[in-house]
């Protein structure tokens, strides 16, 4: 038990957390941007997954990491384009189509698996980007993408339209801007933010696994809703999973008695808790949801 | 002559409903125009056509030049200088005025927007309308009126040709009224065209050059010169006027008290609301509650219904104590409520016309848990007879109803029935046709005739003054004035309103 408690205090678990916190920040900055344009963002989880497989295919196949990671947001982008064709033009009900994507990216990932690589858990194996934190190159591009999707929600005239549109979609159209085009721009974007995330999922560990998103593209969005949909403070309480979840692999690797299926709840129950007593002080984007 | 500002002519449909049948508006430059019509008439539909913010099915548009209608958009009218203020505000809540303002026309500094440069911008325009704002408020924290008029400096900012108005006096004071016109009437003597979309003749008659008058999507008239009241009226509903609404007789001073307001407190849901309120509505009297929206009439009229809980203080009916009483328990007691949200409080949307009059009349049809269909069959067909609802059709869906019919249904189930002591009366005619309101003002007269107790919550000061033996004002969720018997007939019984309105002494 000492031995746990002390591997808490350590760089390296330091290190750990923000290794596993990466896919969730990403995902909730991304989920952020989707909503505040009006668009409920429970794709996250394909997005993730998308990001893991493409990072891990497109590495696998060109050897390049920066391919890889360039990839991981293309294929984001691509469950956004699919997310934005339903939602926003064809106004289809955004919660089954968030779902009816997540239960999508899960089969495609497991039959391209198979066709190619002729087995469906795992793609091939391939030098990554290592477990180190500082030497990781997506560790530098989430920085940089917290401070991005702050000032660009904030101090852009892309922001403000797509803070207003999420609210108040008829006054943005008459103020001669089109609705569409803002909503396609923001889960783009947040798409490509996403995905990218999921890229953090697959080049650390050498290669893709089936179901690597493990949920965690649902609880980011739970981050994203007790942030009161501020990006910011969204990417916080991402560190906050992250260090959940660390937590419970030291359990595991500690022994600390508890059985592995339930400390791996950890985060999980972390965010379902955290949901139901966080005061919510933010009302959220009112047009959420809604169709134009 | 010279072309005019604006040409317009366009036909539009939703559905089954013909909102626009070849309705034509021309407006010269230099001129106010009023654009009148009652509700659904087409009015608004037709100036979201000009602005770009509606597709006409057919039609043309000139604006200084011949413009392709399928090609247009709000930010084509804009370019054009064309400005709308709309009926029902358009303003972001969550952002702040300079946002608001800015947006879709956001400056730049170095790739990133610039608040200050549009909140300087805002205060500017403001400025020149006389105003004063503060351009970090975010608009959500505003009262409606403050909203307007920080909409009309946005957009009179930015419209250089054509300034369109849609019904921008409903939320108004008199005096924010006789303010507004100002700006209008200076904005037209700079060469500027307006169109004033309202239904408020002596509005027209204020400030209006010309007059065009749209009746089910057509237009029926229009005059450029001289032109008088009665004859506006007339064409706007396609006939005869109904004569206007009289006052039910005065009740004995004895009279006991039917509706009794005691001290109530019932905060909104972002503060406001109503604050110290006590009022005392007789058996037969009819009190008006008159004030800016905003200033806690809704707040105070979802506790008198039961509604919503009454934070402070009591309210009893029929000398009855209610303050905690469900709705179910009010109405026992005979009170009625025809709420000011008729699609949220007043009516199943879905349900059919019959089903609407059973829900409000349980008692009377209600066998144990069974309903008895036969006898809510007979007392929709009576009422719907006694009250010309049309259609008369008892099957029909009550969101298929026209805005006036729905509400003489609400009435009709509210205030035709036995055991009545109390009504509660907010905005009752809003959005209703002059046919309709009148059945309605006839129907308020009528109750209090026989011994109700009528407390009625209205903008319009003129229904007030026509109907009520008392008129209070609330400003900031307190009563600011009272007038009664002769101060409310005499000349002055409007400015006196009207200064309370706004928090003034006059
Ligand atoms: N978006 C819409 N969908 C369906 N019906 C509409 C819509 N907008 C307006 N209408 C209908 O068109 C008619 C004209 O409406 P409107 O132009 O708002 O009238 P006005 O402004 O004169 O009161 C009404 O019957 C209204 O119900
Ligand atoms: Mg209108």
């Amino acid at each position: 038990m000492t031995g746990f408690v002390a591997s808490l205090i350590t760089l390296g678990f330091l290190a750990q957390v923000l290794r596993i916190a990466i896919p969730y920040v990403l995902a909730a900055l991304g989920g952020t941007l989707s909503e505040r344009a009006g668009v409920i963002d429970l794709a996250l989880e394909a997005k993730l997954l998308m990001g893991a497989f493409a990072a891990a295919v497109l590495g696998y196949e060109t050897g390049s990491i920066a391919v890889g990671i360039a990839g991981a947001a293309a294929a984001g982008v691509a469950v956004a384009a699919i997310q934005a064709l339903w939602s926003v033009r064809l106004g289809a009900d955004q919660v089954v189509t968030g779902i009816a994507l997540n239960l999508g990216a899960f089969g495609f990932t497991r039959y391209f698996l198979g066709v190619r690589y002729g087995q469906g858990a795992n793609s091939p194996r391939f030098d990554g980007v290592g477990t180190g934190v500082l030497t990781n190159p997506i560790t530098w591009i989430a920085a940089a993408l917290v401070a991005l999707v702050v000032v660009g929600l904030w101090q852009t005239r892309l922001g403000l339209r797509v803070r207003a549109v999420g609210e108040r979609p008829d006054a943005v159209a008459a103020a001669g801007v089109s609705v569409a085009r803002v909503r396609w721009a923001a889960v783009l974007i947040g798409g490509a933010i996403a995905g990218v995330g999921g890229a953090q999922l697959s080049l650390p560990v050498d290669g893709f696994v089936a179901e690597a998103s493990g949920g965690r593209g649902y609880v980011a969005l739970a981050a994203v809703i007790m942030s009161g949909w501020r990006p910011g403070r969204a990417a916080l309480w991402c560190l906050a999973f992250g260090l959940a979840d660390a937590v419970q692999y030291r359990m595991q690797t500690h022994g600390v008695g508890l059985p592995a299926e339930l400390t791996r709840l950890l985060p999980y129950v972390l965010a379902l808790v955290l949901l139901a007593v966080w005061p919510r002080r933010v009302a959220p984007p009112r047009a959420l949801g809604q169709p134009d | 002559m010279t072309a005019p500002a604006m040409r317009v002519r366009a036909s539009r449909r939703f559905g089954d409903c013909v909102a626009l049948a070849d309705a034509a508006l021309e407006v010269a430059a230099g001129t106010v125009h009023a654009l009148c019509g009652e509700n659904g008439a087409g009015k608004s539909t037709l100036m979201r056509v000009v602005y770009g913010l509606e597709r006409a099915d057919r039609g043309e548009l000139e604006l200084g030049e011949r413009i392709d209608l399928a090609r247009h958009g709000v930010a084509q009218a804009q370019a054009r200088g064309v400005g709308m203020v709309h009926q029902h505000g358009m303003l972001v809540p969550t952002l702040t005025l300079a946002d608001n303002a800015a947006l879709g026309h956001e400056p730049v500094r170095g790739g990133r927007y610039d608040r200050a440069a549009a909140a300087r911008a805002l205060v500017a325009a403001a400025a020149r309308l006389g105003q004063r704002l503060d351009p970090d408020a975010l608009a959500g924290d505003l009262t409606v009126g403050e909203q307007q008029r920080a909409e009309l400096a946005m957009v009179a900012a930015r419209a250089t040709r054509l300034l369109i108005l849609d019904e921008p006096t409903a939320l108004l004071a008199p005096r924010e009224v006789d303010a507004l016109f100002a700006m209008v009437r200076a904005f037209a003597d700079g060469g500027g065209a307006v169109v004033l979309v309202t239904h408020k003749l002596d509005e027209v008659m204020a400030v209006a050059d010309e007059v065009t008058v749209l009746r089910a999507g057509r237009t029926v008239a229009s005059w450029s010169a001289e032109v008088t009241a009665a004859e506006i009226a007339r064409a706007m509903i396609g006939g005869e006027p109904p004569p206007p609404a009289t006052r039910a007789p005065t009740p004995a001073a004895d009279a006991a008290i039917a509706l009794a307001i005691e001290g109530v407190a019932a905060p909104g849901p972002r503060g406001g609301g109503a604050v110290d309120v006590t009022l005392r509505v007789a058996a037969g009297e009819v009190v008006g509650v008159a004030g800016v929206e905003g200033n806690g009439q809704r707040e105070l009229a979802l506790a008198v219904a039961g509604l919503a809980p009454v934070a402070r203080g009591a309210v009893a009916v029929g000398g009855v104590d209610v303050t905690r009483a469900t709705v179910a328990a009010r109405r026992a007691l005979g009170l009625a409520h025809v709420p000011e949200d008729r699609h949220l409080h007043g009516l199943v949307q879905g349900a059919s016309v019959a089903d609407n009059v059973a829900l409000g009349r349980l008692a009377e049809v209600g066998r144990g848990p069974l309903i008895d269909r036969a006898a809510v069959a007979t007392l929709t067909t009576q009422l719907l007879a006694a009250h010309d609802v049309r259609p008369a059709d008892p099957a029909a869906r009550a969101g298929a109803l026209s805005g006036g019919n729905q509400q003489k249904l609400v009435v009709a189930r509210e205030l035709d029935r036995p055991g009545l002591r109390a009504v509660l009366a907010v905005h009752p005619t809003r959005g209703v046709d002059l046919a309709a309101s009148a059945r309605i003002h006839a129907r308020l007269r009528d109750v209090a005739a026989a011994g109700a107790a009528v407390l009625l919550i209205a903008a319009d000061l003129d229904e007030l003054l026509a109907l009520c033996h008392r008129v209070v004002v609330m400003h900031r969720g307190a009563l600011a004035g009272e007038l009664a018997g002769a101060a409310l007939a005499a000349p002055d019984a409007r400015a006196r309103l009207g200064a309370w309105m706004v928090g003034a002494t006059p």
